[in-house]
């Protein structure tokens, strides 16, 4: 197999496997923020636009884990580095 | 398939190209400088806001209003700052309503230079605020062992900001275009919503996180300290 194709086949299946781990941990985390959150406005409804707010923040900074992985991945695919290098080499 | 505008190449001449980015990055500003000035141009003290007027007091009061609740003591200071942070990174966000328009944000050169400018203000303004020594200082918190953490972590939290946005803005535009081809009808008008919300959230989420380094690097040590403690 040349090196062409093994780059091809690495980097796609590495990028399914970034997503598919990667999603994880930020599934669980927004869960038991969503859950920390439900909890909290249900025992004091008067909190609900700060809780609100906080979540939202707080969401959005567990979430960005859940982005670095999708950005690796779509570098992965569609920007590789690697596979351009050897396209190039290829090429020239 | 291009996943930053910077690909397309509007113009070139020798070295210097002009791309999608900074054409549309141009544009945004101008929109939005020329038409602040045209609606604010005629306020004045006594007068009756008209509607226009309003929906930008409403959104500098909202800037204002949450600057203060982070804990910047004088929000006039850093108002002009922040709000244009959070209104060109949300406006950029929300122009894509219209069609064939690519969000700048979506690209990781304009996401970066709005995070170096964050990464640029913060040692500015704390030495402002508290003197070259007070600043430095504050890379010894909680104690000496703390200063190649704090210092790693201006460099992450830096890098965090611009791939936080460009991976959120520039998912938005992929997953749509990914969608678009395989159920071109309804589900992309949904997920197109899902983006605007997801856009303002991010323009807000950055305003806050850059506000927060802000208020942390001018804060003095007397205050984070508890009284009597």
């Amino acid at each position: 197999m040349d090196s062409l194709s093994l780059v091809a086949i690495v980097s796609i299946i590495t990028a399914g496997l970034t997503m598919a781990i990667g999603t994880i941990g930020p599934g669980l985390a927004e869960g038991r923020a969503v859950d920390a959150a439900l909890k909290a406005i249900a025992q004091q409804p008067d909190v609900t636009t700060p809780v609100t707010r906080t979540l939202f923040v707080g969401l959005a900074m567990i979430e960005s884990m859940a982005i670095y992985c999708l950005v690796i991945a779509m570098i992965l695919i569609f920007a590789n580095p690697f596979w351009n290098y050897f396209i190039s080499k290829v090429a020239g | 398939m291009d996943i930053t505008p910077d690909s397309i190449i509007l113009w070139k001449y020798g070295i210097i190209k002009l791309n999608a980015t900074i054409l549309i990055t141009w544009m945004v500003m101008f929109i939005l400088a020329v038409g602040s000035w045209l609606i604010s141009r005629r306020m004045k003290e006594g007068n009756i806001s008209s509607r226009v007027e309003t929906l930008l007091e409403i959104i500098v009061g909202f800037v204002y209003r949450n600057l203060k609740e982070i804990g910047l003591r004088k929000p006039e200071k850093y108002i002009g700052f922040i709000g244009t942070l959070f209104i060109f990174i949300g406006f950029c966000g929300l122009l894509t309503i219209i069609p064939g328009y690519i969000p700048p944000t979506g690209s990781l050169s304009t996401t970066a230079a709005l995070a170096i400018s964050v990464f640029i203000a913060v040692p500015l303004y704390a030495i402002q605020e508290k003197g070259f020594i007070g600043f430095l200082k504050n890379y010894l918190h909680p104690f000496f062992i703390f200063l190649p953490f704090n210092i790693i972590a201006d460099f992450t939290r830096t890098l965090a900001l611009a791939i936080r946005l460009f991976g959120n803005m520039m998912s938005g535009t992929l997953i749509i275009g990914i969608i678009i081809s395989l159920s071109p009808l309804f589900f992309p008008v949904l997920l197109h919503i899902l983006d605007l919300i997801t856009s303002l959230v991010q323009a807000y989420i950055f305003t806050v996180l850059s506000s927060v380094y802000i208020a942390a690097a001018t804060r003095t040590f007397e205050e984070i300290k508890p009284k009597g403690g």
